[in-house]
C-alpha cells in the first residue's frame, strides 16, 4: 500500500507524457498513479501548475480518489492560475447537480476554496440551491462556503440574501446543519462592519436544544454564538446559565472551556448574589478536571482560571494543593501554576504554599527557581502574618550561595524591608555578605536601595556605596539612579561620611551621563541640597506610599474583556484581542436591565474608571520621578503585571477611540448600510 | 471568538513539512518557516516555550506527537482549546489509520491524509472528527463513482458517532473500570494532593442501534431519588466527564447515564475524587550523602490495602546522583536494577501482597571530585502499580441495561483495577550526620 515511493522528484514534462499516454489504463491505475506522483511533488513544495491542462482533463474521470486529487492541486494552484480555475467551471457545475451528496457537497466546498471572481460568480446559483439540498451533508457544506465566499466579497454576501438563507438554517431540522450556520454567522458578523449578531432568548433556547444533538465541535459553534445573547428580562441569564450547565460534564474540554465562559458571561446579568454563587460552585469542579488533561490543555486551562478566579475569588478557593507543580510538569505549566497559588495563597494555606515555594526554588530551572523566590517574597507582603517565616526563607536560600537565587532573594527583600519598615534590619549583615555576587541591575539597585535606606544602620555604608560607585558610569540606568539617591540618602543621614561622594555622584550625574532622567533628578538633588538641607531631607527621607500587592491585580476593564474571551487565544495571552489582531472588533458588556453594576471601583461609571486609570498611571510615574527614585519606591517586582497595566491602558485607549469611533456596533448604521443598498434601510442588522 | 484555524502543517522536528493544508488562504504558508526558529528562540531565551504564541499578527498552536510537531497557525482570536484538542485529534485519527503517526507513514499515505483533512475540517472548523464514522466512507479503496460512496448518516445526525446497520453475531459488552491514583507526597512525608482519575472503557460489540443505562453507586442519584442503596457504600465524584454520546440533559436532571453506544472501544466516562484514604504504596527513603566517597539508601515500601489483594508488577523508581557508580543492593524481595541513563534506582516486586513491608538497601560511590556545574536535581520517587479486582472509590456498577428493537439479550461483563497515576513522593534532605549500617 505503501505509497512514499511517489516522493521523487518528477520532471513535468515525462508526468506530462505520463498522463496523456494512449497505453490501455485499466481501471485508470496508470492515471490515477500519475496523479499521486503530482500531488506527492506539490507536498514537496516541487511547482507542478504547468501540468493544469492535463490535470483538469482528468477531472472526467469517474473515480472519486482521481477527483478528489484534481480538486486538491485546484485549491493549491488555482490562485496563481486564474485561468485554469475557468477550465474547471463545466466540470464544477455538473457535479454540484450530481445525484450524490458527496459529489454535490465536495463541488461547493472546493469551489469555495478557490479564490478567482469568475469561480465565484458561478458558485452564487448553486450555493443558494444547496442551501435548500435535502441532503444535511450538503446543507452543512453550503453554510461554511457562506463563511468561504464572505472572506472574499463580503458585499455580494450581503446583497445576494445569503443572510437570510443562513438565519433560516438556524432552525434547520439537523444539528450539524445549525453548528455550521452559526458558525458562519458568527465569524460574518466578526468581520462585518454592519452585520451584527444578535440573539433573542426565543432563539437562543432553539439553538441550546441543539446543542444536546449536534457534534462537539459543533457544540462549541452554538455555544460561542451564545455570547451573542443580551438578556434583557429578570430570570433570562439565570435560565440559560442552567440549561448549559450540563455541558460542563462533556469529555471535551473546548466544549467545558466554552460553556464556562458563556455562564461567566451570563452572570453578568444575573440579579441576586445567590444564583452566581450557586454556577461559582458549578464551575469549580469542571476548572479542576481541565488539570487532568495533557499539558497544552492544561496550560490553556490554567492561565483561564487565573482570570476566572480573579473576578469570582470563591472559585477554586479551597483547591490551591492541585496547583502544586509535579516535577514532571512542563516549565510553562509550573510557571502558569504558580501565579495561580500565589493568587490563591491566603492565611489558611500559606504555610502550605510558602513550604512548597522553597521546595520549588531549590529546583534546577532557572526561571522556575526565580519565580518560586520572587513569589516568597510577594508572599510576605501580600500576607503579613507569613513575612516573618518568609524571611527566613529568603535568608536560607541566600545561604545556598546560588547566584541568581541570591540576586532575585534581594529583590524581593528590598520590597519587604519597604513593606514593613524597622522590622528586619537584622538581616543586612547577612544581605551585605553577598554584594560582590551581584551582577544583575535589579539586584544591585535593590541593594544599593537597601543601603542607602539604612545608611544611618550600616555602619560602613559610605564604604559600600563607594564601592559600588566605583563603576559608576559603566552602570545601567536602573542602578545609576539607585547609586544617586542611595548617596543622597547617606550625606543626609550621616553628612560627613556621605560629603565626599555626594559631590562627585552629582557631578558625574549631571555632566557625564546622557540620560536625561538621571540628569534632572542629580540637578534636583543638587539645588535641594545646595539651597535647603531641611527641604531636601523633608523630600528625600519623607514617609514612603505604601506598598501592596495589589499592583498585581490586573486592570478590571481589561479583566472583563477577557473573560469574555475565555478558551481563546486573548485569554492565554491575557492580552486583549485588539492588541494582537488586526481589525478585531471589541467586546464589551452589552447594557442591558439587567446587567449587574460592574465593580470596577467605588461609584465610578466604567468609562470614567479607565481614563482615571490612564491618569493615576502616569500620575504615579511623575510623582515617583520628581520627588525620589522612581524605579525604587514602585514596586517593580513584577514586570509582568506593570506590563499588563500599560498594555491595558493602551488597550483601553484604543479600545474606547475604537468605540467612540465604531459607537454602538448594534445600532443601525444607516450610512454605510444606504451607500451599499442605497435604499437606507439596515436589512443586514437583523435581530434573530 | 470563532475557532477557526487558517492552515494546519505536519512537520518533522527539523521544521520540515511534512503534509499540509491551507483553509483560508489569508496567511502565506511561508509563515511556518519561522515557526521553528521562534521556538527554539525562546529555548534560547531560557524561556519554555508555551504551546501557544503569537508573531506578527500570525498565531501559532502546536502540540508534539512522537517525532512530530503538529502545527495550526490563525489570524484570529481563535478558540485555543478547540484548536490543541483538533490537533490532538488528527494525531489520534490518522493512528487510528495507520497504526503509527510518523514520517513514514505520513509519506506512505499522503493522498489519504489530503482526504481527510479536507473532510474532518472545512474552513478551519472542524467537522466530521469520529475515526469509526470517516473509516466508512474514507478509505484505501478506490471507489468507481457509479459505486457510489455516500456520507454515512451519522455524519450528519444525531448520533454522530455511531452507523446504522452494524451486526454482530454474539451481542457482548466488556466494561473495565480503572482508576488511577495520583499522589504527591511533600519531602517530609506529608500527603499534598491524592486523587483518584477514574475512568469507565467499554468494548460494544452489540447489533443494531442500543439503547444503554448504566447504574453506579453514585451517592447524588441516591440522595435525589430519596433511596439508599441496597448494599455497600455509594460514592461521592467529584466531577464526571462524560462521552458526547451521553445524554448529559438527562444526567444533570436525575443522574441517569443513558446513550447509544459507539461501536468497539471508547471510553464512556471519567470522574475525578479526592480521596483522604491511605496511599495505597508507601515507600519512605532514608539517605545518606558522604559526599566524595558515597552514599546510601534504606528504602522502606509499605502496602497499605487490605490482605487478600495484591498490586501487581510493582516498580519503585528511586533517583541517585547522576555520577554515583559501583551499586550494591540488598532487597527482601523483588529484583534491583541500576539503570544510570535515568540515574534511578528500579526496584521490581511482581506481587506486593496487602499489609506487608518490604525494605532495600542501596549503596553507591560517588567520585571524589564533584562537579560543581552538576547542578542538584531532586527527582522524586515515582511507583507503578497494578491492583486487579479493587477500586479505591468503592465504585459499583449496579447495572447496565441493554434495549434494541430487535430484543435481543447481550451479556455485560466487568472488571475493576486499580493503577498508578502520577504516583510521586519527593525525596528526602540526605542525612550526613548520622550513622547507618554499612552492607
Amino acid at each position: 500500500m505503501s505509497d512514499a515511493k511517489f516522493f521523487q522528484r518528477g520532471k513535468i514534462h515525462e508526468l506530462r507524457l505520463e498522463l496523456n499516454s494512449d497505453k490501455k489504463d485499466k481501471n485508470h491505475t496508470r492515471k490515477k498513479a500519475t496523479l499521486k506522483k503530482i500531488v506527492a511533488n506539490m507536498t514537496m513544495g516541487n511547482d507542478m501548475s504547468s501540468l493544469y491542462p492535463d490535470v483538469i482533463a482528468c477531472m472526467a474521470i469517474p473515480v472519486l480518489e482521481v477527483k478528489k486529487m484534481v480538486y486538491l492541486f485546484l485549491i493549491n494552484y488555482a490562485k496563481g492560475k486564474p485561468e485554469m480555475a475557468l477550465e474547471a467551471i463545466p466540470t464544477f457545475r455538473r457535479d454540484v447537480e450530481d445525484p450524490n451528496p458527496m459529489i454535490r457537497a465536495l463541488a461547493i466546498r472546493t469551489m469555495g476554496y478557490i479564490h478567482v471572481d469568475k469561480v465565484t460568480t458561478c458558485l452564487i446559483q448553486p450555493l443558494r440551491h444547496c442551501m435548500r439540498d435535502q441532503d444535511p451533508y450538503v446543507r452543512k457544506t453550503a453554510a461554511v462556503c457562506v463563511a468561504k465566499l464572505f472572506l472574499q466579497d463580503r458585499h455580494l454576501v450581503e446583497n445576494a440574501g445569503f443572510i437570510e438563507l443562513l438565519r433560516d438554517m438556524l432552525v434547520d431540522s439537523n444539528p450539524s446543519v445549525v453548528a455550521n450556520a452559526v458558525a458562519a454567522l458568527t465569524e460574518i458578523s466578526e468581520r462585518s462592519d454592519h452585520i451584527q449578531l444578535k440573539l433573542n432568548m426565543a432563539i437562543a433556547s432553539k439553538l441550546v436544544t441543539a446543542l444536546n444533538e449536534c457534534s462537539e465541535w459543533g457544540q462549541t459553534y452554538i455555544l460561542e454564538s451564545l455570547m451573542f445573547v443580551v438578556p434583557q428580562e429578570p430570570g433570562d441569564a439565570e435560565m440559560l446559565a442552567e440549561r448549559i450547565a450540563p455541558r460542563l460534564q462533556h469529555a471535551n474540554s473546548a466544549v467545558v472551556l466554552t460553556a464556562v465562559k458563556v455562564i461567566v458571561y451570563l452572570m453578568n446579568y444575573m440579579s441576586k448574589d445567590e444564583d452566581i454563587a450557586n454556577m461559582c460552585k458549578k464551575l469549580s469542579p469542571p476548572l479542576v478536571t481541565l488539570l487532568s488533561s495533557g499539558p497544552e490543555v492544561q496550560y490553556v486551562g490554567l492561565r483561564n482560571i487565573l482570570l476566572v478566579v480573579q473576578k469570582h475569588p470563591d472559585i477554586l478557593k479551597n483547591d490551591i494543593k492541585i496547583f502544586f507543580c509535579k516535577y514532571n510538569d512542563p516549565i510553562y505549566v509550573k510557571m502558569a501554576k504558580l501565579e495561580i497559588m500565589f493568587r490563591l495563597a491566603s492565611e489558611h494555606n500559606v504555610e502550605q504554599v510558602l513550604s512548597e515555594l522553597k521546595e520549588y526554588a531549590t529546583e534546577i530551572d532557572v526561571d522556575f527557581v526565580r519565580k518560586a523566590v520572587r513569589s516568597i517574597g510577594r508572599l510576605a507582603v501580600k500576607i503579613e502574618s507569613t513575612a516573618q517565616k518568609c524571611v527566613e526563607a529568603l535568608l536560607e536560600l541566600i545561604q545556598t550561595k546560588v547566584n541568581y537565587v541570591v540576586q532575585e532573594s534581594i529583590v524581593v527583600i528590598k520590597d519587604i524591608f519597604r513593606k514593613y519598615p524597622n522590622q528586619y534590619e537584622s538581616i543586612i549583615g547577612l544581605l551585605c555578605e553577598n554584594l560582590d555576587n551581584l551582577d544583575e541591575p535589579e539586584a544591585k539597585a535593590a541593594m544599593i536601595w537597601i543601603i542607602g535606606q539604612y545608611a544611618d544602620r550600616i555602619e560602613n555604608s559610605d564604604e559600600l556605596l563607594e564601592d559600588f560607585l566605583f563603576t559608576f558610569l559603566e552602570e545601567t540606568v536602573e542602578v545609576q539612579l539607585a547609586l544617586l539617591t542611595a548617596t543622597v540618602k547617606l550625606f543626609i543621614k550621616r553628612p560627613t561620611a556621605g560629603q565626599e561622594l555626594v559631590p562627585r555622584v552629582l557631578k558625574w550625574a549631571t555632566e557625564e551621563v546622557d540620560n536625561p532622567d538621571l540628569r534632572d533628578r542629580g540637578y534636583i538633588y543638587w539645588r535641594l541640597l545646595s539651597t535647603d538641607v531641611a527641604a531636601a531631607k523633608a523630600v528625600v527621607l519623607s514617609e514612603k506610599p505604601h506598598i501592596s500587592t495589589e499592583t498585581d491585580n490586573m486592570d478590571p476593564v481589561l479583566l472583563e474583556e477577557l473573560l469574555m474571551h475565555i478558551a481563546s487565544l486573548s485569554a492565554i495571552y491575557h492580552k486583549a484581542p485588539t492588541t494582537f489582531i488586526p481589525h478585531c472588533k471589541p467586546r464589551f458588556l452589552i447594557p442591558s436591565p439587567t446587567l449587574r453594576r460592574q465593580n470596577y471601583g467605588p461609584g465610578r461609571l466604567i468609562h470614567q474608571d479607565s481614563y482615571e486609570h490612564l491618569y493615576s498611571n502616569n500620575g504615579e510615574d511623575e510623582f515617583d520621578a520628581t520627588a525620589k527614585q522612581p524605579h525604587h519606591q514602585r514596586l517593580s517586582y513584577h514586570e509582568q503585571s506593570f506590563e499588563q497595566v500599560a498594555e491595558a491602558s493602551i488597550g483601553n485607549q484604543q479600545y474606547y477611540e475604537q468605540k467612540i469611533n465604531a459607537e454602538n456596533p448594534y445600532r443601525t448604521d444607516t450610512t454605510a448600510a444606504s451607500a451599499n443598498k442605497g435604499g437606507g434601510v439596515d436589512l443586514m442588522s437583523f435581530d434573530l | 471568538m470563532a475557532s477557526a484555524v487558517s492552515a494546519i502543517f505536519i512537520l518533522d522536528l527539523k521544521g520540515k513539512v511534512l503534509i499540509s493544508r491551507n483553509y483560508r488562504g489569508d496567511i502565506p504558508m511561508s509563515a511556518v518557516e519561522k515557526f521553528l526558529p521562534l521556538v527554539l528562540e525562546a529555548e534560547d531565551d531560557g524561556l519554555a516555550p508555551a504551546p501557544c504564541f503569537t508573531d506578527d499578527g500570525i498565531n501559532y498552536l502546536y502540540i508534539r506527537h512522537n517525532n512530530l510537531f503538529l502545527l495550526a497557525i490563525s489570524r484570529k482570536n481563535s478558540n485555543a482549546t478547540t484548536v490543541m484538542l483538533f490537533l490532538h485529534t488528527i494525531a489520534e485519527v490518522l493512528t487510528e489509520y495507520f497504526k503509527e503517526l510518523e514520517e513514514e507513514s505520513i509519506r506512505d499515505n499522503f493522498v489519504i491524509i489530503y482526504e481527510l483533512l479536507d473532510e474532518m475540517m472545512d474552513f478551519g472548523y472542524p467537522q466530521t472528527t469520529e475515526s469509526k464514522i470517516l473509516q466508512e466512507y474514507i478509505t484505501q479503496d478506490a471507489y468507481k463513482l457509479e459505486a457510489q460512496v455516500r456520507p454515512p448518516m451519522a455524519v450528519t445526525n444525531a448520533v454522530s458517532w455511531r452507523s446504522e446497520g452494524i451486526r454482530y453475531r454474539k451481542n457482548e459488552v466488556f466494561l473495565d473500570v480503572v482508576e488511577s491514583v495520583n499522589l504527591l507526597v511533600n519531602a517530609n512525608g506529608n500527603v499534598l494532593r491524592s486523587e483518584i482519575l477514574g475512568a469507565i472503557k467499554m468494548k460494544v460489540f452489540l447489533s443494531g442501534m442500543p439503547e444503554l443505562r448504566l447504574g453506579l453507586n453514585d451517592k447524588v442519584m441516591f440522595e435525589s431519588t430519596g433511596r439508599s442503596p441496597t448494599k455497600g457504600k455509594s460514592i461521592e465524584m467529584e466531577d464526571v466527564k462524560f462521552h458526547q454520546c451521553v445524554r448529559l440533559s438527562k444526567f444533570e436532571n436525575d443522574r441517569t447515564i443513558s446513550f447509544i453506544p459507539p461501536d468497539g472501544e471508547f471510553d464512556l466516562m471519567t470522574y475525578r475524587l479526592n480521596t483522604q484514604v491511605k496511599p495505597l504504596i508507601w515507600v519512605e527513603a532514608l539517605v545518606e550523602n558522604y559526599t566524595g566517597s558515597r552514599c546510601e539508601y534504606l528504602i522502606r515500601a509499605k502496602a497499605q490495602f487490605k490482605r487478600r489483594s495484591s498490586a501487581n508488577n510493582v516498580e519503585i523508581h528511586i533517583p541517585v546522583p547522576d555520577d554515583a557508580d559501583t551499586p550494591k543492593f540488598r532487597s527482601g524481595i523483588g529484583s534491583v536494577q541500576y539503570v544510570p541513563e535515568k540515574s534511578c534506582v528500579v526496584w521490581k516486586i511482581k506481587q506486593f501482597q496487602g499489609g506487608k513491608e518490604f525494605s532495600l538497601r542501596a549503596h553507591f560511590g560517588l567520585p571524589s571530585v564533584k562537579n560543581l556545574e552538576d547542578s542538584d536535581k531532586r527527582p522524586p520517587i515515582s511507583i507503578k502499580f497494578e491492583i486487579p479486582y479493587f477500586t479505591t472509590s468503592g465504585i459499583q456498577v449496579r447495572y447496565l441495561k441493554i434495549q434494541e428493537r430487535s430484543g435481543y439479550a447481550a451479556l455485560p461483563w466487568v472488571r475493576y483495577i486499580t493503577q498508578n497515576g502520577d504516583y510521586q513522593m519527593r525525596m528526602p534532605d540526605s542525612i550526613k550526620s548520622s550513622k547507618m549500617t554499612p552492607i
